[in-house]
């Protein structure tokens, strides 16, 4: 009996100060950094189809096919595990990789523009919409994993979670900036003949 | 009455007026048209047509006309639709939502996790393609959306999805719904195994009882919770024989959203799947 008495005093201090929130936050996060990375992967599986629809069908500017083939290769040489998000420098690194991707289909895109004969093809009409359809998945859950950061974070700086986030080691988790946001919306200037930043 | 409603209007858009998105209309029927581009006979029909749809399949459908998404661009509105609406069962997913912006001549088709099989992104293309889009370019919203509607169902028709529940527009059994009477259960119950077996195992029994009703109707996961629980609920009530004069009489408003006058989405949820098109 007692010792009932006293887990249900501990069940509710704790709950009190926020600790199950943190843990229901912490998988909320989780769940939308899944979401967010099945989306970033939907679309680089994507590529090769791409590539191949693009070479098969004219003699395309090799060098924006170079760029999004190293492209591809940066981003799945980044391991994206959940602990990646208890590390900002990581974070960044993929990002990085996220957007120059970004950049280098839509210079892709815009090319493809000049080769009418390509851009008639069905298969190259539905990679298009395949990859709008990725592109935006990926926009909903980014907008998600943001929201799902900033409740999160909120609790470990707000009083009086912030003591449990001290005591339990919590720390604030890196989200999507707004200059990646810049970032992802402006087609980067990419330098040709430089390998591909790792 | 509408002066003093036109004149708030007007004050809340004077006050909006610096960065205001479009707000989600609140869902009232699977058909919402704020253009008046439907006559109310037309919008009658769609509406039963989608709802006959919903009573064979249990997937809903819900289309919604607005002059401009702007300044957003129509995916972010139709997501943000997506997401208030809820169309949907809650875990099958399979909402579709038909979000055309009139005045800005852009449309999506927003198509729900579960449907995302049978409707991928290409083919919700093609529908805008080959069935609306024609049609809208003539001015015949009324014809393109019922063909785009049509052709909607007969993609979604393919999946392979639970059945209808018997209950229109509402999902699965919801077990907060049953409360209410299991706690009426409990108490009768658990004063007469009680009065037959003793206090323990009459709970005990009550206990069993209330577990074997949840694992018919919910599975086992909460059979487990309800048997534990009606336990203790009928260990702690230490009336013998007149325990449920204070049970009884309690709210009976938990069970939520019961009535059937009105529709609302089932709780199915969308990731950005489906696609965009413009006439």
């Amino acid at each position: 009996m007692r010792i009932l008495l006293i887990s249900l005093v501990a069940a509710a201090v704790l709950s009190g100060c926020g600790y199950n929130d943190f843990q229901r936050r912490d998988e909320a996060v989780k769940a939308s950094w899944s979401e967010v990375i099945n989306n970033y992967q939907r679309r680089a599986d994507l590529i090769p189809n791409l590539v191949a629809t693009v070479q098969g069908a004219a003699d395309f500017e090799k060098s924006t096919l170079v760029e999004l083939t190293n492209a591809r290769a940066s981003v799945s040489s980044i391991k994206a595990t959940p602990e990646l998000l208890n590390d900002p420098e990581a974070f960044a690194k993929f990002q990085a990789a996220q957007s120059q991707m970004t950049g280098a289909l839509s210079r892709l895109l815009a090319v493809a523009e000049n080769y009418p004969t390509l851009t008639a093809t069905k298969e190259f009409g539905e990679l298009r919409v395949e990859l709008a359809g990725a592109e935006n998945r990926i926009a909903v859950a980014r907008g998600r994993y943001i929201k799902a950061v900033q409740e999160y974070n909120v609790l470990t700086r707000e009083f009086p979670t912030n003591l449990t986030a001290m005591v339990f080691g919590y720390k604030v988790k890196p989200n999507f900036t707004v200059e990646n946001e810049k970032a992802l919306a402006v087609p980067p200037k990419v330098e040709f003949g430089k390998p591909a930043a790792k | 009455m509408r002066l003093v409603l036109a004149a708030l209007l007007a004050i809340a858009a004077a006050l909006g007026a610096a960065r205001a998105d479009v707000p989600v209309p609140p869902l009232h029927a699977r058909v919402t048209d704020l253009t008046g581009t439907l006559s109310p006979q037309q919008r009658s029909e769609l509406e039963s047509h989608i709802a006959a749809y919903e009573a064979r399949r249990g997937s809903q459908i819900a289309v919604l006309l607005v002059p401009t998404t702007k300044p957003e661009e129509i995916e972010q509105y139709s997501i943000r639709v997506a997401e208030a609406w809820k169309i949907g069962r809650k875990g099958v997913d399979d909402g579709i939502i038909l979000v055309v912006a009139k005045d800005d001549r852009r449309l999506r088709i927003e198509v729900g996790y579960g449907l995302e099989g049978v409707i991928p992104d290409a083919l919700a293309r093609r529908v805008i393609d080959e069935r609306i889009v024609p049609r809208f370019r003539e001015g015949d919203f009324y014809g393109g959306v019922r063909d785009g509607v049509d052709q909607l169902i007969r993609l979604a028709e393919g999946e392979k999805l639970p059945a209808p529940s018997p209950a229109p527009g509402i999902g699965r059994p919801d077990p907060m719904g049953w409360l209410v009477p299991a706690i009426i259960f409990v108490v009768v119950a658990g004063a007469i195994f009680k009065a037959l077996l003793g206090r323990f195992p009459g709970s005990l029994a009550t206990g069993a009882a209330l577990g074997a009703i949840a694992w018919f109707l919910f599975g086992l996961g909460l059979a487990l919770i309800a048997a534990v629980a009606g336990f203790f609920l009928a260990f702690a009530n230490a009336g013998r024989g007149s325990g449920w004069s204070s049970g009884s009489g309690g709210s009976w408003g938990g069970s939520s959203g019961g009535s059937s006058s009105s529709w609302g989405g089932g709780g199915g949820g969308f990731g950005g799947g489906g696609s965009s098109g413009r006439w």
